[in-house]
């Protein structure tokens, strides 16, 4: 069974520097990390201490509020250093990584006559549950709760992200163990949207329920998937999980191993070379970073697209969910009446002085200059062009930000993430930070009902 | 660049500092900051609030420009009625200029300096940015003001209006009232006789009433609601050679400015249409009641009524509020769909209190203050729609 989704509403950033479609392999990170704040209001218990040695696959830490979610290593080393932050939050788990992988064997699982519960087990204790994420409130999901649906979404609109027709390729096998799996620990039916155009590793796989999903960004947008599908009500939980993640989901079951392999997208204006690379969760981006070479020295390294993902350094990892790595400039420059010129080599959606609106098909190197200063919201009616869900984007900003419960319920909040109000974010002439208030907004909802 | 660095090391050494705001305002205006994304989005669009509020003063200065030579050429006029004969002539002279330059100019300074300081003096205690609000309402002021208005009065009404209209809401983005409107307002209500009657239109016709040679300086709204015959046409109306308030004559440069607004996507489509349509449609109802016979000639009302209905949108200040306020979109309907609503009743109330209040017969002011007053009403009931949706989906999964 197969449906066609079109949106209009949105808007497709074309950047500079998309990743060229070749994979080379990057060389063998030295350390490896594992940022507990990747797992958003997961508290960590530590299993481990610092120089203790592991497999790829054991438990590090599980979750302070649910003891059954584990995560685990990715590769096998020691645990060289936890850092701590304030109030001594973990911030980060550094691990020295041996030169060769040894994993812990969980044991071949066949999805096909296994039980849901003997599945739901097996994801837990490996670790491969984090790699799914619920709605309400875009956290891990809740182990207690059966979803309705399950959500995936294969197609690729954001800016310079990893194109996943490419990068998963060839995992097939993979990617059929994983849906028919989970699959079984819903009621409801698995989701995927694939884009129109090529050849989605999907296409083939049973067990799920295909979407064609075409338009401008955010159509690629797990969140897009959902409200067009079927948006979720007050009371339901649905499930969402990243394509990449369900090939290291169904080579565990397949193999009884935890690869933590990804194929990453290293794209941006500032990489000489932009391409895929393989590598593994939580690597040094500059194994691979410096392979490519990198056109300056004041960059912007962000693991992830350029609309969600999170800034780090060019010694820093990938992070645990992203398999896009971006390298934009710096925009920490003045510009001489920047405000009031006209602007040709920028993107705008009004036409005051700006002329993207006249080249549509032109390929733009932005920076991360915020182009203004930050202000009250002002201007109405731009949100609601890029934002193809049914509800009133500035309303629910502004309810977050008064903290109105029952307001935000009554909108839709359940039905949201913070990454749906990415593109409201990179329009607003107020500079206001959307993702940030969905997610406090979100966060709120979460300690008073959830 | 010593210049930029110069102004850099500036900014540092005061950052956190009380006057910051003031410096970082006229720092702002010569350099775009240096400011990056940390969260979320990490490219933004180069569309930002001193952009978009440049936007529409570009679009408020052919009104400002023509305001200027038609304060002067008013003068004359009314003084000389022979130049009526051919305006395009005696309109764009120097001696219209000069004189309208003098007149003009003050009100605008006035304006922009009453209300830009009062906005560094709130910036400051306020401690946040200088916000760009006041660009626009400080460019709108001088041209929807009489133009003999004195200047203290001028100054009252600023500081009314940007600290009750504005400030106590706390600031651009927060208020409920139109500021431009909102001082236009205190001046009417407070000064009733420098806002209104014949005498105040034209520069000098206060002070040579009753002398010799005492000029009239009768709007056609005037003239229209004591049932008189207007002397201007309806094309000296279209282009704007006849007395009113500084800038919103001309029909004509106000469309343009309409075009601008909306081709640049800055100002509302959805407002400006619907008011319109609003405007007409009340016309349309009055010439109904005229050509029905329930008024008569002699009647209070008839002389408003029968005027043919499309006429209201180029007589009086209708058209430059439907324009440039009542799109303000901090004070208008928020939702596209509110819009609709919110832009049809300023056009509907502006032509209905029009000809039922001949004391004052524009009517553009008080409708876009009630209806700003009604957006966020309009707004919630449109949102509600969407909630309902929602509900009803609920309903039917539990059913």
């Amino acid at each position: 069974m197969s449906k066609d989704i079109k949106i209009k509403k949105g808007l497709t950033i074309k950047l500079k520097g998309e990743a060229e479609k070749t994979i080379s392999s990057a060389p063998r990170s030295r350390t490896f990390s594992i940022k507990p704040s990747d797992f958003h209001l997961i508290i960590p218990k530590m299993v481990l201490r610092e120089g203790d040695k592991f497999q790829a696959g054991d438990t590090i830490f599980y979750s302070k509020s649910d003891e059954s979610i584990k995560f685990v290593s990715p590769v096998s080393g020691t645990l060289a250093k936890i850092e701590r932050g304030a109030k001594r939050v973990i911030t980060n788990l550094l691990i020295e990584a041996d030169t060769q992988d040894t994993y812990k064997d969980f044991g071949v699982l066949n999805p096909e006559s296994s039980s849901a519960d003997a599945i739901k087990a097996r994801l837990l204790e490996s670790g491969c549950w984090p790699f799914i994420m619920q709605r309400p409130y875009a956290v891990i999901a809740n182990t207690e709760q059966e979803p309705k649906a399950i959500y995936v979404s294969a197609n690729t609109t954001a800016p310079l992200a990893n194109d996943v027709d490419f990068s998963l390729n060839g995992k097939e096998k993979e990617l059929q163990a994983a849906v028919t799996a989970l699959s079984k620990l819903t009621k409801g039916q698995l989701h995927v949207g694939i884009g129109k155009s090529g050849s989605s590793p999907f296409k083939g796989l049973k067990d799920i329920t295909l979407h064609t999903v075409s338009g401008p960004h955010p159509a690629g947008n797990v969140g897009t998937l959902i409200n067009k599908v079927q948006p979720v009500n007050k009371g339901e939980v649905v499930w969402t999980v990243a394509p990449q993640d369900l090939v290291i989901i169904g080579e565990l079951l397949l193999t009884g191993k935890f690869n933590a392999e990804r194929t990453v997208a290293l794209s941006g204006s500032e990489v000489k070379a932009p391409k895929y690379y393989k590598t593994k969760i939580g690597s040094e981006v500059s194994t691979f970073l410096y392979d490519s070479g990198l056109n300056s020295e004041n960059v912007r390294v962000i693991s992830g697209d350029v609309l969600t993902g999170a800034k780090i350094s060019p010694k820093g990892h990938l992070g645990y969910y992203s398999n896009t790595v971006t390298v934009i400039p710096e925009g920490d420059d003045y510009e001489l009446f920047g405000w009031n010129k006209p602007v040709f080599d920028k993107i705008s959606t009004s036409r005051a002085l700006t002329f993207s609106w006249l080249m549509p098909s032109k390929v733009y190197d932005l920076d991360t200059n915020t182009n203004g200063e930050h202000r009250a919201f002002v201007m109405t009616g731009i949100y609601e062009e890029v934002f193809p869900l049914d509800m009133y984007p500035l309303q629910m900003l502004k309810a977050c930000m008064v903290k109105d419960l029952d307001q935000m319920e009554a909108m839709g909040m359940y039905e949201v993430a913070p990454e749906d109000f990415a593109l409201t974010e990179f329009v607003c002439v107020s500079k206001q930070p959307h993702q940030q208030i969905i997610r406090n907004g979100l966060d709120i909802m979460y300690k008073e009902i959830g | 660049m010593g210049l930029k660095q110069n102004l850099h090391k500036l900014k540092e050494k005061y950052r956190g500092t009380k006057m910051a705001p003031a410096f970082n305002a006229l720092h702002t205006f010569l350099y775009m900051p240096n400011e990056t994304t940390h969260s979320g989005s990490h490219v933004r669009v180069v569309d930002d609030l001193k952009r978009t509020m440049n936007t529409v003063i570009m679009a408020l200065v052919p009104c400002l420009i023509f305001g200027i030579f038609n304060a002067g050429y008013q003068h004359y006029a009314a003084i000389d009625g022979t130049l009526r004969l051919d305006p395009l002539a005696n309109f764009f002279t120097w001696d219209n200029f000069a004189l309208g330059a003098l007149k003009v100019l003050p009100l605008v300074i006035i304006s922009y300096g009453v209300g830009l300081l009062i906005e560094f003096i709130f910036a400051i205690i306020n401690k946040h940015e200088v916000e760009e609000g006041y660009l626009v309402t400080g460019m709108l002021v001088p041209l929807i003001v009489p133009i003999d208005i004195p200047l203290w009065m001028l100054t009252v009404a600023v500081i009314f209006g940007v600290v009750i209209g504005k400030e106590v809401f706390g600031g651009t983005g927060m208020n409920i009232l139109n500021p431009a409107l909102t001082i236009r307002a205190f001046l009417f209500f407070a000064y009733p006789t420098w806002m209104s009657g014949d005498k105040v239109w034209v520069h000098g016709a206060k002070e040579m009433t009753g002398q010799p040679d005492a000029i009239s300086g009768e709007t056609i709204l005037g003239s229209l609601a004591q049932n008189q015959e207007p002397i201007y046409s309806i094309w000296d109306s279209f282009w704007g050679f006849i007395p009113g308030s500084v800038g919103e004559t001309s029909t004509f440069l106000i469309l343009l400015g309409a075009a601008f607004l909306i081709y640049t996507k800055i100002g509302s489509w959805r407002i400006m249409l619907s008011a319109v349509i609003g405007a007409l449609a009340m016309g349309l109802i009055f010439n109904g009641v005229v050509n029905a016979g329930w008024i008569q000639e002699g009647n209070t009302f008839y002389g408003l009524m029968s005027e043919t209905f499309w006429h209201h949108l180029v007589i009086g200040g209708l058209a430059f509020g439907i324009v440039y306020m009542a799109t303000d979109p901090v004070t208008g309907s928020q939702t596209n769909m509110g819009k609709w609503y919110y832009g049809f009743f300023i056009g509907f109330i502006s032509v209905l209190i029009r000809v039922f209040n001949p004391a004052y017969p524009e009517g553009v002011m008080l409708a876009i203050l009630l209806m700003n007053v009604f957006a966020p009403t309009i707004d919630h009931y449109v949102v509600q729609g969407n909630i309902k949706k929602r509900m009803k989906r609920l309903k039917a999964k539990t059913a």
